[in-house]
């Protein structure tokens, strides 16, 4: 240790550090630390000038050890790593102080910033010269990826896959895939109809002989790691033999049991208790709704069974646990719509006609529960006058404060489609800003203006059925302060729309939680890097697209779904992936059997040897998690690259200011 | 012409308004949506918005905005409140903007001059016998500022008494001199919070 | 169950029922209130208006009183008015949010002999207490008269839930005192106007904006048929009841409902006589809405609305 010679670089990052933190001196304050033979700062240490320097410094001053402090290793550890290796160092000899996201990014105060900046590159130093030469582990990748989330990102991502030659196992929690676009009538800005462009592709999946296709079923567990994961899939009873049956739909004719239908119809029609969500639904077979089939309530009825020419109903089915075997992982998983309840003073639920955005995607659908008219509550009278309320659930500290990106579009659309099919109707915009930005879409809000849209530039206060005035009996008043003039108005209307934002799934954390990922404040995924690591997450071989990540609109949801199949066809195409040497060992001869390691092991990566009373680490099973090294009672488990006197020696490091030397010594006796 | 902007000028009067407010009122994070004066039961009656109010806060026009008679109008519903999707004290602030109309002697020109000698009579009541006063408040606020509704009031203060529900002579709290002189030391603090 | 209780001037005199109704139902509902010895006034909206730390140390000396007194009544200080109720909540608020100002509160307060520790005194509204600390099931046990036959208008105004310093009811849609309402045997309205302003004390500022604002309410009432209007305020009180015929006067209409205080018709619920309920200082007699009690059968919930015409209707509960 006492010959190791170290090599430290500080990054000016531009002014991202430098505006900051006084790099000259941390510089040469560095020099003059005991190891240290070269310490230099420099413009842009991840440039290739910056990596040249390095590699130059290494040969030329035989460096041992290298430490860069500049950005989050996140960023460009393997880059720093790539530089040691090219002139003949160990990469893993190499240790990155981040002295920018948690340093320079984190204060204004130069004076301390720069003090900071020494006590994290001082434990750099400290650490990297306890470092080992490691190898990384190699991976074989399974050529399999799971997909969890049929709707059009899920498609996506699943045809893309399965069309490379790779096969995907597509699990979806609903009787059909589709998500939210088979809902829609039309998708903006272009008008084209939803279902015309989604079927195809959703009969593709269903043919394609590269995608086993898990609707009605949902992840249960999810074990191992990139290249090589076991998840657990249970398979829902839908109490219809898929093998039996045709799809003729005889069996929803005849069901006796009418039902609400607050999933697909978004409550606004209604099925039946053994129903197909859509008659496009893929696969084509049916499920039994059993807290509503009167078999499975009262005992009585039976009749699906009697009328299915193909004896295909099975009261008894039972669900099915399926262990499947993959090398990636795609949450697709999707939104929920802000409900607009959590909102009393715009009125839905109380007030009939004020209505959900999607219960209008419903009804100005064709497929939908009113054949496409456009008519109130009481599915006979059409409209006069019709207002589209925005930012419903979004833009608010109460709710979301996010902006939900797709309702200013989507509110044009509905403007538009009311202007087509009730000409004479008046329809009214409320809106606190309008946000078009994507292609045609500003073009599309100037078209609505030509065709005659009031646009009210002012956040709704209220809709009310209280009338003050004559003009007002019978119908809803939307209540606003028009913001372009300074006065409160009072507009009476027949219907309401309420443009309501998307969140993430009430189960989102949970789902998190199971795949090892994070969720923001918001319960969105997160992803590695916002700009230029959109679909992959922090967990290796865990990618995420579309609404599950946060508000986005189709096309951008597709861009996604194709984007982290391509990320990880790359993987499966390399075969073998190297992965990180992080891996926990025991020392039998310290080993007392104890077993509190096999328990606490999240990854059951530990076994343990009845003959020779001692646990051992499955190396490929382990994930670095660091749990049992911790709770080892005899000390008997290391960890490599976080050895305890690595770990000791970056905290005396980052202490250096404040601890008496010598202070780690008494602590590791 | 446009105005010349003095961006010294616009702070400080943001800042003042901020500074005079109890905790922070968030005026800053107003976004300019409108949920306010849209919500406002006396909206129609106002010069000015909340909204609009906040809009020239931040353009630093202070006399413009301590002669609106808007903060007159407050109800103190806070509807505004529990509405702002950006959690602006709204209420709080047109309380505020009452303080500052009257240190500065600018509430006279808001067209609703009565309201603020309606809080002094009420006051003055309060600091004297520790406890409201109705009949003097109506006979002494009617008298002064609004004559002709003294008038029209009567029938209705002479209801109260009938039914009980007026006193004749005000009550005085027994610590009326430890409350004198916890107001008097409040009133040499100043108005800022 | 035993309170500090801080009846607010109104209570003296103006709301005198409210205060008699208060008292007399407590005690069957197990509540004891012990009035804050010397309170004084908490300054309605006015003072605010004028000068804020004289605005804050005027309601801080009932505070640090409550809080001297606080062996006797657990730290729980219970307003009847919502006015009082808010400004209370508020100042105990503010002073623990923002400590420069309950340093100047304290200051001023020391000049008394008092002091005021932010946070050691729970503001309540009565209805929060008798909702939540007695509960509907005590209640229910004690009704011996049912309000049926009885439509009731419950009428919340905005400070005892705006904006929501005591938190106890939603902000936009309360349904506590329906709830409350409903539990005694009446029929409840659910009319929109449930938490709009009462106007407050534009009666005394701007006359014409006051009057509407009561127009509007008693409209909204009137139009949802209901027998009486319920308050929890003594400024909602007398705003709708005393300043009623001045709007008939103003907009020619036509407008008799009653309005009562919550507690006075848990009082008719259990039985206690009309007399010891203040009954009678009400300025639209309240008799021919007393004697429907009894005379309609109780609500047998909610109409079931036909669903084979139209298309469904969204539940208010979330999960449909």
């Amino acid at each position: 240790m006492s010959e190791e010679r170290v090599g430290v670089y500080i990054c000016h990052c531009g002014t991202n550090i430098a505006g900051t933190v006084d790099v000259e001196d941390v510089a040469r304050w560095a020099g003059e630390q005991p190891h240290v033979v070269v310490a230099r700062d420099y413009k842009f240490m991840c440039s290739s000038l910056g990596q040249e320097l390095i590699e130059k410094d290494i040969k030329e001053f035989g460096l041992t050890r290298v430490v860069v402090a500049s950005c989050s290793p996140h960023m460009h550890e393997k880059t720093f790593r790539g530089a040691c290796e090219r002139a003949g160092l160990n990469p893993f000899l190499f240790e990155m102080a981040n002295i920018r996201e948690q340093d320079s990014w984190a204060t204004n105060d130069r004076k301390a910033a720069t003090q900071k900046a020494k006590a994290l590159v001082k434990a750099a130093i400290e650490r990297v010269i306890h470092h080992e030469p490691l190898d990384p582990l190699q991976v074989e990748i399974n050529s399999s990826t799971l997909i969890v989330g049929g709707g059009i990102a899920g498609i996506t991502a699943a045809l893309e896959l399965a069309n490379a030659g790779y096969h995907v196992y597509l699990v979806e929690r609903e009787p059909s895939i589709g998500g939210h676009m088979a809902q829609l009538d039309k998708t903006f800005p272009t008008l084209d109809c939803s279902a015309c462009i989604l079927t195809p592709k959703m009969v593709e999946v269903d043919q394609h002989p590269n995608i086993t296709l898990l609707s009605y079923s949902e992840v249960e567990k999810v074990e191992g790691h990139l290249g090589d994961f076991t998840v657990t899939v249970r398979k829902k009873a839908r109490h219809v033999i898929e093998d039996l049956c045709t799809g003729c739909g005889e069996c929803e004719r005849r069901c006796p049991k009418r039902v609400i239908d607050n999933s697909f119809e978004a409550g606004l029609g209604f099925r039946k208790a053994i129903y197909r969500p859509f008659p496009q639904a893929v696969p084509k077979y049916p499920v039994i709704d059993t807290d509503n089939c009167l078999w499975f309530q009262i005992g009585k009825c039976r009749v699906c069974e009697r009328f299915c020419p193909t004896g295909a109903i099975d009261y008894e089915q039972q669900d099915e646990l399926l262990e499947i075997k993959v090398g990636n992982i795609i949450l697709a998983t999707g939104y929920k719509l802000f409900d607009p309840r959590r909102i009393p003073q715009y009125g839905y639920g109380r007030l009939a006609n004020v209505f959900t955005s999607l219960e209008f995607e419903r009804m100005v659908n064709a497929a939908g529960p009113t054949g496409g008219r456009i008519v109130l509550r009481d599915g006979e009278t059409e409209p006069k006058s019709v207002a589209i309320i925005h930012c419903v659930g979004s833009r608010d500290r109460n709710y979301n404060e996010y902006c939900s990106k797709v309702c200013c579009m989507y509110s044009l659309k509905f403007a538009h489609l009311v202007h087509e099919r009730l000409p004479e109707a008046e329809v009214y915009n409320f809106y606190i800003d309008i946000r078009t930005p994507g292609k045609g879409y500003e073009e599309f809000y100037h078209r609505l203006l030509e065709e005659g849209t009031h646009f009210i530039r002012g956040r709704v206060a209220e809709v009310t059925d209280a009338a003050r005035q004559p003009g007002e009996e019978g119908k809803l008043i939307v209540q606003v302060e028009d913001t372009l003039i300074g006065k409160q108005r009072r507009i009476p209307v027949d219907m309401v729309i309420l443009s309501a934002g998307l969140e993430a799934q009430p189960d989102a954390r949970e789902v998190a939680q199971k795949f090892g990922l994070g969720c923001d404040a918001n319960g969105f995924f997160v992803e590695r890097h916002p700009k230029l690591d959109p679909v992959a997450t922090m967990t290796d071989g865990v990618f995420i697209a579309g609404t599950c990540q946060g508000p986005r609109d189709i096309p951008d949801t597709v861009a996604q779904g194709a984007a982290a199949a391509a990320r990880i066809a790359s993987l499966i195409s390399q075969r073998v992936v190297q992965m990180e040497p992080v891996r926990a060992h025991i020392d039998e001869d310290l080993c007392s059997g104890c077993r509190i390691c096999n328990d606490l092991c999240p990854y059951n990566a530990i076994v343990y040897h009845e003959d020779r009373q001692v646990s051992e680490v499955i190396t490929a099973l382990c994930q670095g998690c660091g749990a049992c090294v911790a709770a080892c009672p005899s000390g008997a488990i290391t960890e490599a690259h976080f050895t305890d006197e690595q770990i000791m020696s970056e905290i005396e490091g980052i202490l250096w200011d404040v601890r008496p030397q010598g202070a780690h010594e008494a602590a590791l006796a | 012409m446009a105005e010349t902007i003095n961006p010294a000028q616009t702070a400080s009067f943001m800042d003042e308004v901020v500074a005079a407010t109890p905790g922070d009122p968030h005026l800053d994070r107003c976004l300019q949506c409108g949920t306010c004066g849209g919500s406002c039961p006396s909206g129609p009656d106002m010069d000015h918005t909340p909204r609009q109010l906040f809009a020239m806060i931040a353009a630093g026009m202070k006399e413009e905005v301590l002669r609106s008679n808007a903060p007159w109008y407050c109800v103190s519903c806070y509807y505004c409140v529990a509405r702002c999707p950006q959690e602006v004290h709204i209420t709080d602030l047109m309380y505020t903007l009452k303080q500052l109309a009257i240190k500065e002697g600018l509430y006279r020109e808001s067209g609703i001059s009565n309201a603020p000698g309606f809080s002094q009579t009420f006051i003055d009541f309060v600091e004297n016998y520790g406890r409201s006063f109705e009949l003097g408040l109506a006979a002494k606020y009617a008298l002064r500022y609004q004559p002709l509704n003294a008038v029209r009031m009567a029938p209705m203060g002479l209801g109260l008494l009938r039914r009980g529900r007026m006193a004749i002579i005000p009550k005085r709290i027994k610590g009326i001199d430890q409350l004198k002189a916890i107001l008097a030391r409040a009133k040499a603090l100043g108005g800022t919070a | 169950m035993r309170y500090g209780y801080y009846p607010g001037c109104s209570l003296e005199r103006n709301a005198i029922a409210y205060h008699q109704s208060a008292v007399a139902v407590a005690p069957q509902l197990g509540i004891e209130l012990n009035e804050i010895d010397d309170w004084n006034c908490c300054g309605a909206t006015e003072y605010s208006s004028i000068d804020l730390i004289p605005a804050y140390a005027l309601i801080a000396r009932n505070l640090a009183l409550a809080e001297q007194q606080q062996d006797e009544n657990g730290g729980q200080l219970v307003a009847p008015c919502s006015a009082c109720f808010l400004n209370l909540s508020k100042a105990d608020h503010y002073m623990a949010e923002a400590p420069d100002l309950a340093e100047k509160v304290n200051d001023a307060l020391s000049a008394g002999g008092l002091h005021y520790d932010p946070g050691s005194i729970q503001v309540r509204h009565l209805l929060d207490v008798i909702v939540n600390d007695v509960g509907y099931d005590a209640i229910k046990a004690k009704v011996s008269k049912p309000l049926s036959g009885l439509r009731v208008a419950p009428y919340y105004g905005c400070l005892i839930v705006r904006p929501g310093y005591q938190a106890f009811d939603d902000p936009e849609y309360p349904t506590s005192l329906d709830k409350l309402m409903r539990v005694l045997g009446a029929e409840v309205v659910d009319y929109p106007l449930k938490t709009h302003c009462c106007g407050g004390h534009m009666t005394q500022i701007s006359r014409p904006t006051a009057l509407e604002l009561i127009r509007r309410l008693l409209k909204n009432a009137a139009d949802y048929e209901a027998d009486a209007i319920v308050t929890v305020c003594p400024m909602c009180q007398l705003n709708l009841d005393a300043f009623q015929a001045d709007v008939n006067r103003f907009f020619g209409t036509d407008f008799h409902i009653p309005v009562l205080y919550f507690t006075q018709l848990i009082g008719v619920a259990l039985n206690i006589s009309p007399v010891e309920l203040g009954f009678g200082k009400e300025f639209v007699d309240a008799r021919p809405a007393l004697d429907k009690i009894g005379t309609g059968s109780p609500p047998t919930g909610r109409r079931r609305r036909s669903r084979e015409k139209g298309l469904p209707m969204p539940t208010m509960s979330e999960e449909g």
